[in-house]
């Protein structure tokens, strides 16, 4: 019989990550999409560097930034009691460097391709930009969003290098599917491995396609 | 005289550089009702709304709406476009396409009054337009002229204290756009603020038979009655 702990456990690290790649990523996008923005290929850049740099580097990055020894890991367990890394929500953490680029990207040219003049008639029409970006940006966004929220979701699900380096791999804490997966490989446990991949596989088409679906939506409409 | 909402403008602005700069140097004066801003293509039209609404800043100048100054450059007076009480009908009218006729025109409803009493309003709105029967539809289902009466009732229930039309009558054919300009004139009239209507239809800038301000590369070349600008040139 196979474990589901994994599962279940990636589950929930990637449900968790995927909220907070959406808050985060759809207000980066909408200050993005602002007329006036200094250095915005800069930020542009520096949300997608996680889709190009090795998880080595974002996890020693990660590990500086939120270890024990760090000003944000002594606060957070001095508040918490328990560290950040080597814990779920170091996991957590992990996932989300992962997601956010698929949804920033995905939310940037959603809310870039809202026509400029709906914008200006909510406007006159007496509603401020933030009235505005929730009311007419966002609504008109949200297939686009929502497909970026899907993939940022697959590519949480699936986070192994980053995982590893800030969090470990301890069972019901932060080993997730993919570490498992490791593990069943290591160990010799190729049954468990080849379920797992496949289950892993399965998970991921179905995303893709759902969030194909949404893309194409997106253009039939209006 | 002192007590008529006025809408007064002079507005300067160079866009580009050298053969493909536009510049813009006008003074405007419009008045309670109707008032047509007719020029070729390219002549600073749209340009000239959205300076005026505030969607587009102009390099010098002032934009003063019955006694309030909304913009003056040399002072760094610049008021957004949501609190200048300026409506703009788009020329693509620009209707919230997943809102609701009755969600469109909702939308510029001041708030303040209980909901009840806001929806009652765009009630009345949709129903002077007489495209009560769209309130709960969405745009992409309106025909050309529908949807340029829910446009209107969005604007006018903004309770705006100037109406702004860019090129009203450009989706219509001309018996609609002329049936529309009778219907406009009376609303106009009634509610006695500045409106200005921009078009280059020679014809539909004579049925209107309004004051016009004859603009051409930037430029105001007359201010008249439509009818005596508009047959001196063929």
């Amino acid at each position: 019989m196979i474990d589901l702990e994994p599962l279940l456990l990636s589950f929930e690290v990637a449900l968790l990550a995927t909220c907070v790649a959406s808050v985060l990523g759809i207000a980066l996008a909408g200050v993005l999409a602002l007329p006036r923005v200094w250095g915005r290929e800069l930020i542009d850049a520096a949300i997608t560097a996680p889709m190009v740099l090795p998880p080595t580097v974002l996890g020693y990055y990660l590990l500086v930034l939120l270890g024990r020894e760090s000003v944000i890991g002594r606060g957070f367990e001095a508040v918490f009691g328990t560290p950040i890394v080597f814990s779920k929500g170091g996991a957590v953490i992990a996932a989300v460097i992962g997601a956010l680029p698929l949804v920033a990207k995905a939310a940037r040219a959603a809310l870039e391709a809202v026509d400029v003049r709906l914008l200006g008639a909510a406007q006159t029409l007496g509603a401020s930009p933030l009235r505005a970006f929730f009311s007419v940006s966002l609504p008109l966004a949200r297939r686009g969003i929502t497909a970026g929220m899907m993939l940022g979701f697959a590519r949480a699900l699936g986070d192994f290098g980053v995982t590893l380096m800030v969090a470990g791999n301890i069972p019901g804490q932060t080993r997730t599917a993919s570490l498992a997966i490791y593990d069943a490989v290591l160990s010799g446990r190729d049954g468990d491995a080849t379920r797992l991949s496949l289950i892993m596989t399965a998970l991921a088409m179905a995303v893709l396609i759902g969030a194909s679906t949404l893309s194409r939506q997106r253009r039939d409409g209006f | 005289m002192a007590s008529e909402p006025r809408l007064r403008a002079r507005l300067g602005l160079r866009r580009g550089r050298e053969e493909a700069c536009f510049s813009l140097d006008v003074t405007l004066d419009f008045g309670p009702g109707l008032n047509v801003l007719f020029g070729p293509s390219g002549s600073g039209k749209t340009t000239i709304l959205s300076a005026l609404c505030g969607l587009l800043r102009p390099d010098h100048g002032s934009v003063v709406l019955a006694g309030r100054t909304l913009f003056e450059a040399a002072k760094g007076i610049d008021v957004p476009p949501q609190e200048r009480r300026i409506a703009l009908v788009f020329q693509s009218l620009a209707l919230f396409p997943h809102l609701t006729a009755l969600g469109n025109v909702g939308y510029g409803v001041p708030r303040g009054p209980p909901r009840a009493e806001r929806l009652e309003r765009c009630q009345v709105w949709l129903t002077r337009m007489r495209v009560a029967h769209l309130a709960q539809r969405y745009p992409n289902s309106f025909s050309g002229g529908e949807a340029q009466r829910v446009a209107l009732a969005r604007a006018l229930a903004s309770e705006p204290q100037a109406l702004l039309l860019d090129e009203p009558f450009s989706a219509l054919d001309h018996g609609l756009a002329r049936e529309l300009g009778a219907e406009l004139l009376v609303y106009v009239s009634a509610l006695a603020l500045p409106v200005v209507l921009v078009t280059h239809d020679r014809v539909a800038a004579r049925a209107l038979g309004a004051e016009l301000t004859f603009l051409r590369a930037g430029m105001v070349e007359r201010v008249g009655p439509a009818e005596e600008i508009l047959s001196e040139r063929p």
